[in-house]
């Protein structure tokens, strides 16, 4: 194909720890085939050439933690003609979020001996909290598969087939063993949404919550069968309250416990 | 009137974050240089307060998505220390070869993807398929196997899973495990090839004399166990890191530097770890470090692309008699009752020492973390090597400035979403 047919690609990174633009580099078997179809213009992780904007899809990654971070998103909306979120962090304020629930002012004496050197905003929120998202791409990380189908659909212009429905269901088409029902261990997977591949249960622990909300979550439901199972308040509230904290679901059902 | 130059790289490319670097240069003299970290902080140790401990390894991964075992497996030896816990021989050789895996994806990322297009002066490794695509087909492929390693082990290969505080959630079968050998084999002569041909680069000419840091272990070239070791003579445990470390925070980064107590710079990572472990390499390694022109003392930043592709031929190695010798054991992890108490847990990290310590209640939940990553022990030197290097370009274009600078820079691999948990390149000829 040639250079001049290609959609440009962009891939952008705010507060985040790298490992969802790093997926893209775990594509071992795509990646060549991935860049003859699309031209890849802005990507600092892998390339120091950068081409300027309009791009036909940027990929962003994390959250927006600075004022800095507000202007740069307004200004990569204006210059993408699809945005997709990909993350925890992009789509929901990522772990960082757990300081929307506390002082900042005193996290950051926590770490930092100067606080005038440190410039941040007092909450971490995902990229859809500040401008339009086309499509927003979960999981910490997300899962590679997931992520070139998103891209697949936005250079096709159709919609991703990603399911919005529970953890639980795969685990069921796995034909993998309940781990709440057969040894009581607490699970997030009743309102998770799927595309991990069942890693947890997988593994005989229960799903930490890493892709979110499903659409319509249950969680007052999965609270009280939490409890009943002999969680304590403040447990609830944790599992709630980490790598999706900040999404509406989980952040409401956090904050009834503890 | 004074002639004064600014060299600024706003956005440092090709390495894991957000950094930067200003140089300002007056009458052919460097004034004023900073390496910038402006990824913003996230804060880690304030929220892992009150949290459970078991929680702690998992959390922690998320400081960094290309180095997760050293956060995973750092954060689980200092809970052990807490609670007395020493791992089985099996779980102890499965969490080596998972740090393998780490280190393999890590260095092959490193060396293939991210530094070498600077020696053949290429903006990336999509640049260098269209040179060579068998070459980056291979580099996709050994950079694969080391993911596999992780996904047979962990689940998967950012974040994985399976890993908890006494050992594995869940054991892989000896058949999973069996199945990475084949690939093992190829990845062991890969590497050698890599060293060669990595070898074969033109290297500018610069020595340092730094003081090295790194973990030293009695029975092999250390990952995740072992004394740490300085080249000025240091010895000492652990759990006495942060009586010989001290972090400084300065105005133009987000990363602290953490630096000795007795003043001076350390440096840390493969380099640290080749001069200081040079004797516990394995037989094949050290051949193809040779062979390649190093001898045991390497004091070259930009050689440090060499060295990495020497470990990589070592902890395939290693990883390929991990895998041959692996039985199922019948216990995936120890535990013991909570308690509280204060315990440190260091690990080599692809990039090198990353030092965890942590403080908790009787219940379990975390008092006070603390947590220092490589790349913040590295911003000092990385500093000292960009005088030497801008300094000595000084009469080139501001473009070339910055990339022999961006070369300096990524030597150290450095890992900028750590560092602030941790990059911008600014010259001002002013």
């Amino acid at each position: 194909m040639s250079e001049r047919k290609r959609p440009k690609l962009a891939v952008w990174k705010f507060s985040s720890c790298d490992g969802c633009q790093l997926t893209m580099l775990d594509c071992e078997d795509e990646l060549l085939a991935l860049t003859e179809e699309v031209r890849i213009s802005y990507f600092l992780e892998a390339t120091r050439k950068v081409e300027k904007g309009p791009y036909d899809v940027s990929l962003v990654e994390g959250s927006i933690t600075t004022p800095h971070d507000i202007k740069a998103i307004r200004e990569v909306r204006k210059q993408s003609k699809v945005l997709i979120s990909i993350g925890a962090c992009a789509t929901a304020g990522g772990i960082q979020a757990l300081r929307n629930f506390r002082n900042v002012k005193e996290f950051i004496r926590c770490v930092y001996a100067h606080p005038e050197y440190i410039d941040t905003l007092t909450t971490s929120t995902a990229i859809s909290d500040h401008v339009p998202v086309d499509f927003e791409l979960r999981g910490c990380p997300v899962n590679k598969y997931q992520m070139l189908e998103v891209l697949n659909a936005a250079l096709n212009g159709r919609k991703p087939n990603i399911p919005r429905h529970s953890q639980c269901m795969e685990c069921k088409e796995s034909g993998t063993v309940c781990r709440m029902v057969a040894t009581g261990t607490a699970c997030l997977g009743p309102v998770t949404q799927a595309g991990c591949g069942t890693l947890c249960p997988g593994k005989d622990r229960g799903c930490y919550g890493c892709f979110g909300p499903m659409e319509a979550p249950n969680t007052a439901a999965l609270a009280a069968r939490l409890s009943q199972l002999g969680q304590s308040g403040r447990d609830i509230r944790r599992l709630f309250h980490t790598y999706n904290a900040n999404s509406d679901a989980f952040r409401k059902e956090g904050d009834n416990h503890g | 009137m004074a002639d004064t130059r600014t060299i600024k790289v706003e956005a440092l490319a090709r390495v894991e974050g957000e950094g930067s670097l200003h140089v300002k240069v007056k009458d052919g003299l460097i004034k004023e240089l900073h390496f910038g970290i402006f990824e913003p902080p996230r804060f880690f140790e304030a929220f892992l307060r009150g949290r459970d401990f078991r929680e702690v390894p998992d959390i922690t991964a998320r400081i960094c998505g290309i180095c997760p075992i050293a956060y995973l497996m750092g954060a689980s030896q200092a809970m052990e220390d807490i609670l007395g816990i020493t791992v089985t021989k099996p779980i102890r050789d499965l969490r080596r070869l998972i740090y393998c895996g780490e280190w393999i994806e890590s260095h092959a990322l490193h060396v293939y993807m991210l530094h070498a297009p600077d020696f053949l002066g290429l903006a990336d490794a999509l640049e260098l398929a269209k040179v060579d695509r068998a070459l980056v087909e291979n580099a996709l492929r050994l950079k694969k196997v080391g993911n596999e390693i992780l996904e047979t082990i962990g689940g998967r290969a950012i974040h994985p899973v399976a890993l908890k505080v006494g050992g594995f959630y869940k054991l892989p079968t000896k058949k999973q495990v069996r199945a990475l050998e084949e690939e093992l084999k190829w990845a062991v002569e890969t590497s050698i090839a890599t060293v060669k041909l990595v070898g074969g680069f033109d290297f500018p000419d610069i020595e340092q004399d730094y003081n090295f840091m790194a973990l030293r272990h009695p029975d092999e070239y250390a990952i995740h166990e072992g004394r740490l070791v300085t080249s000025s003579g240091l010895d000492f445990p652990v759990s006495q890191f942060l009586d010989h470390v001290e972090e400084e925070h300065v105005p133009w980064s987000n990363a602290l530097h953490g630096k000795p107590k007795d003043g001076g710079n350390h440096h840390v990572g493969p380099l640290a770890r080749y001069n200081l472990n040079y004797d516990k390499l394995g037989k094949t390694a050290q051949a193809a470090a040779k062979a390649a022109g190093l001898g045991p003392v390497v004091r070259n930043p930009f050689q440090s692309i060499v060295v990495r592709a020497v470990e990589l031929v070592q902890v395939c190695e290693d990883a390929l008699k991990l895998v041959q010798g692996y039985e199922e054991s019948d216990r995936a992890y120890i535990e013991a009752p909570v308690r509280a108490g204060e315990g440190h847990g260091c690990t080599e990290a692809p990039r090198g020492i990353c030092y965890h310590r942590y403080r908790i209640d009787a219940d379990g939940s975390v008092l006070d973390a603390r947590i220092v990553p490589p790349t913040a022990q590295n911003q000092k030197v990385i500093e000292l090597d960009l005088w030497k290097v801008v300094q000595a370009n000084l009469t080139k274009s501001d473009d070339e400035i910055k990339w022999r600078a961006e070369q300096a820079i990524r030597n150290y691999d450095p890992c900028i979403s750590c560092a602030t948990h941790f990059l911008k390149l600014q010259i001002e000829h002013g």
